[in-house]
């Protein structure tokens, strides 16, 4: 057999895609305040929403961990939509409340949810009439995490994209990179190392770790994406005369290469810099990875839409660890962040946008994957019925870009591989 | 508007799928917005269900307000019937399907199913889970036993062998899954059938003959408390009143379900060892030990008793979330002398709390996290649930076992009686000391970092039973350094206590600084 026969040839750019309509088994954009209260650490989330938004929140994540969070709900109740009290002053006595308590916040968020949007709750107007009032101590900003709007990672999107007309102007034209995206500390700090090794600088990211922080914008401003997700994000950093550099995502060796080299062209690093500065790295990193590559090699992969991290990751896994892809669910497939991704996928591999769970697990269970990619209401189903599972939401909350993160990603999928193998009860 | 940080329950369409999981052969169709499907996990991760809850969402979005919710809702109702084939469906919306009125109800009924279709009205900007679940039972009782309810007037035939229903235990329930072979060993010992058990493990057809049994026993009230008032009503059948929780209330409801069976009450209590645990020398220790209880009404009515009576705790405070029990926890709190807190506000909790200093707090995961940061012992007495709550082992609440566990779970979070007494009598031992933890919990001393982890800004500045002397302007006292010196030797358990009565009673005859003796004259005044 000849090698360009076991490789199948690359290239999804222009597949056909399976839209799917019907129940979609994804979180709402809530979802993302877990780890972005985490993230940005003098800000507050008050979700604006009702007792299954609370619960949501603090169900989702098994969050109860902290001892008091950086997010709350304010819970509409009967009154505040029979009219008898005003929801706007009655939302600015429980902010006010929520501030005495918490003198250490510097920023809140005003997070909508479906039945404020529902209601038309305008929440744009509230954080206006709020920060006039709280400023210079706290800023006061909204977004919408609603589930009529957002699925799961969109509320990150929704988040940043608030942030972006808070960032100051960059005086100038001169030029900076950005990183857009929350990242885990340890991966910013590695990429900032790189970044320097390079000569790309200056490097700044969105979101910055403290809100009263937010890096500079303007037209030298290129920025890069850490996310598949940020698309309103995007939008908002090109109004502000920010240009998007187009990459591959940071996830695994290949995707991280060609994620730092697409920076480092655009400040005309020599490829001799770019090797020194990430070869060694690089290397380290496939080694790793080859250790795992045996456990996962010719094993077959099914992904539930969830993060919509889903494309870079099947393009990793298939071609750094050579599973292969049966069917890549996303919840929305953004063609023109994901050009490059999709370039690299084998196209075996059957893309699949929104969803139908039901008919989704008719396929899934037709196929018998080796592995399911899926969110936390399917998992153990899906066990019970033989099939091994990855939960997805750990892929959203643990640090898996970069070059040094590359194994610990797939040691995630071949994790549940190995414990299958290694029960006998 | 109400500000939360946690909720101890969740909204009432949780409550109706706690049922729909419990049952088999119903099918839930809920009108709601994509992010719904979170409740899903709850029973799959938290429960560590194998089967998916039997619930199809329509999972609406944004674009689909403009066009026609209604049909994607019928649409829905008709695939989740094609696919699923159930005996019973029950239709309904979530928070946001209420707000755009499509009424679910009225939509289903339209496409005529050849099955009963319940229409579920849940208020979710009035009312909360244990309603939600009391409610679908109610209603779907009503929907699959109402065609079998006899005329007016008719007499009731007995069972030649006396038989009941079990109505209350759901998914997600704290413990339910145990209690139920607890209840149906004390039922068994007495001679008394289980006909039904529901919701837990019923389908329609079965809730149908639910009019067949002599008596119901109603073991969770917030959940079975009206379907079994409807079928006292319709069938005549009578229902318990006592929750077997503790030697007390189940040696009582032996009674009352014996008495409600014509049968004599005995129960072989063989296996029972909590009262002579109780009584045995090593419990000395537990004597008066200061208990605050919070959790639903069933859970904490039936620790404050146990704790009291069948432990010699002294109970400090008793509370619930379950407003619609507010009647029955006032009363207990009479019992005890203490005022009860109705309220599902978790900071107002917490308050009461470090206000009273409990040595032991039985409560939900919230109050274990309270009492964490507040370095008080805890055990978990009630929902809302963990997956620490579903743990491999048989741990029921209900029955002799129940007794059993509650004693050992009680009373593994409390410093041993001997440990006690040695870490009153050394002090200032390095080893041993209130940094750390009673030796049996091992795990080093988590409860200086514990404190340490906690947010900046306290969540609770000032203990509230030192605000009103500084509210009232009250002149300073202070601590001459011998004295403050002398406080450091008593225990740490008690040492916030000492401290407080010792103030009060300086205050109270107008002592400035507070000596020595004031100290030792404050302990003999409030000695018992």
């Amino acid at each position: 057999m000849s090698a360009a026969a076991a490789f199948p040839s690359a290239g999804c750019g222009d597949a056909p895609v399976l839209r799917e309509r019907g129940q979609r088994e994804v979180f709402c954009g809530l979802t993302g305040i877990v780890w972005l209260h985490r993230k940005i650490q003098d800000a507050f989330f008050l979700v604006v929403g009702s007792r299954t938004c609370a619960h949501l929140l603090q169900s989702a994540a098994g969050v109860m961990i902290f001892a008091e969070p950086r997010f709350a709900t304010a819970i509409i109740d009967e009154r505040d939509l029979a009219g008898l009290a005003d929801c706007n002053a009655e939302l600015d006595r429980v902010v006010t409340r929520l501030l005495e308590r918490r003198p250490d916040i510097r920023m809140l968020f005003l997070v909508g949810s479906c039945p404020s949007e529902v209601i038309k709750l305008d929440l744009s107007r509230a954080a206006q009439r709020l920060s006039a009032r709280f400023l210079p101590q706290v800023r006061v900003l909204n977004y919408s995490g609603s589930g009529i709007e957002t699925t799961f990672t969109q509320g990150e999107d929704a988040c940043l994209a608030a942030l972006v007309p808070e960032m100051p102007a960059e005086p100038g034209a001169a030029r900076s990179l950005l990183v857009v995206g929350a990242l885990a500390e340890v991966v910013e700090d590695q990429f900032l190392r790189i970044f320097a090794a390079l000569g790309v600088g200056p490097v700044r990211f969105l979101p910055s770790r403290r809100a009263a922080e937010l890096p500079a914008v303007g037209p030298g401003t290129r920025y890069l994406l850490a996310q598949p997700f940020l698309n309103d994000t995007a939008r908002a950093l090109e109004a502000r005369g920010a240009t998007r550099i187009a990459a591959p995502f940071p996830l695994g060796v290949e995707g991280t290469t060609a994620w730092l080299t697409a920076a480092a062209e655009v400040w005309g690093v020599s490829p001799a810099r770019i090797e020194a500065a990430t070869g060694a790295a690089a290397s380290r990193a496939s080694a790793a990875v080859a250790r795992i590559r045996q456990r996962l090699a010719g094993k077959s992969i099914f992904f539930f839409p969830d993060s919509q991290l889903e494309i870079p990751l099947a393009r990793f896994l298939s071609r750094e660890l050579g599973m292969r892809l049966t069917e890549v669910g996303t919840p929305y497939l953004h063609r023109q962040h994901l050009a490059e991704e999709l370039a690299l996928l084998p196209d075996t591999a059957t893309l699949s946008e929104g969803q139908h769970v039901d008919r989704q697990l008719d396929r899934c269970r037709a196929l018998r994957p080796d592995l399911t990619v899926c969110g936390l209401g399917l998992a153990n189903p899906l066990e019970a019925e033989g099939l091994t599972t990855k939960w997805s939401i750990e892929l959203v909350f643990t640090p898996i870009q970069g070059y040094d993160q590359a194994a610990d990603l797939a040691e995630l999928f071949a994790r549940p591989l190995l414990r299958h193998a290694k029960l006998t009860v | 508007m109400q500000l939360a940080l946690w909720t101890y329950e969740g909204p009432p369409h949780i409550g109706a799928m706690r049922v729909a999981t419990a049952m088999e052969g119903v099918h839930y169709v809920l009108h709601a917005p994509q992010g719904d499907t979170y409740a899903d996990l709850l029973f799959t991760m938290i429960e560590r269900r194998a089967k998916r809850p039997p619930v199809t969402y329509t999972t609406f979005q944004a674009r689909d307000l403009g066009g026609d919710t209604a049909n994607l809702f019928r649409e829905s109702v008709l695939d989740a019937y094609e696919r699923f084939r159930p005996q019973a469906m029950l239709v309904g919306a979530s928070c946001t399907a209420e707000l755009i009125q499509d009424d679910p109800g009225g939509l289903a009924k339209t496409l005529g199913l050849p099955i009963p279709v319940v229409p579920l009205e849940l208020p979710a900007y009035q009312r909360k889970e244990n309603w939600g679940a009391s409610e679908t039972f109610y209603q779907l009782v009503r929907a699959c036993a109402g065609p079998h309810v006899p005329p007016p007037g008719t007499q009731r035939t007995k069972n030649a062998t006396p038989r009941c229903n079990i109505l209350g235990p759901t998914a997600l329930g704290f413990r339910h899954r145990d209690d139920v072979p607890e209840v149906e060993r004390l039922l068994a010992a007495l001679g008394i059938e289980t006909h039904v058990i529901a919701p837990m493990g019923a389908t329609p057809a079965d809730l149908a003959t639910l009019g067949e049994a002599d008596f119901n026993v109603v073991l969770y009230p917030e959940v079975a408390g009206q379907a079994a008032a409807w079928l006292r009503r319709s069938f005549g059948q009578p229902c318990t009143t006592v929750v077997p929780i503790g030697v007390g209330a189940t040696r009582d409801f032996v009674r009352e379900v014996a008495k409600l069976a014509g049968v004599p009450a005995t129960t072989a209590e063989g296996t029972l060892r909590l009262p002579w645990y109780s009584r045995s020398v090593d419990s000395t220790y537990l004597t008066g030990k200061r208990v605050f209880i919070f959790g639903d009404a069933t859970h904490a009515i039936a620790a404050a008793r146990v704790a009291q009576q069948e432990l010699g705790f002294t109970v400090v405070g008793l509370g619930s979330y379950s407003r619609e029990f507010g009647r029955e926890i006032r009363s207990a709190a009479a019992l005890y002398g203490v005022e009860p807190l109705v309220t599902d506000d978790y900071l107002e909790v917490e308050a009461q709390i470090t206000a009273l200093q409990p040595e032991l707090v039985l409560g939900t995961q919230m109050e274990r996290h309270v009492a964490k940061r507040l370095g008080v012992p805890c055990a978990v007495i009630s929902a809302p649930v963990h997956v620490q709550d579903f743990p491999a082992r048989h741990s029921p609440q209900m029955g002799l076992e129940g007794a059993n566990v509650l004693f050992d779970t009680w009373v593994h979070p409390l410093m041993m009686g001997l440990e006690e007494h040695l870490l009153g009598m050394f002090r200032e031992d390095f080893e041993f000391n209130d940094g750390v933890q009673p030796s049996h919990l091992g795990h080093g001393a988590p409860s200086q970092s514990g404190k340490e982890a906690a947010p900046a800004a306290q969540p609770m500045p000032v203990p509230a039973a030192e605000t009103p002397h500084s509210a009232a302007g009250a002149p300073l006292l202070s601590w001459v350094p011998d004295a403050e010196k002398e406080l450091k030797k008593i225990p740490f358990f008690v040492r916030g206590k000492a401290r407080r009565n010792t103030e009060r009673f300086a205050q109270e005859r107008g002592i400035g600084t507070i000596t020595i003796e004031t100290l030792y004259d404050a302990k003999a005044h409030f000695s018992r």
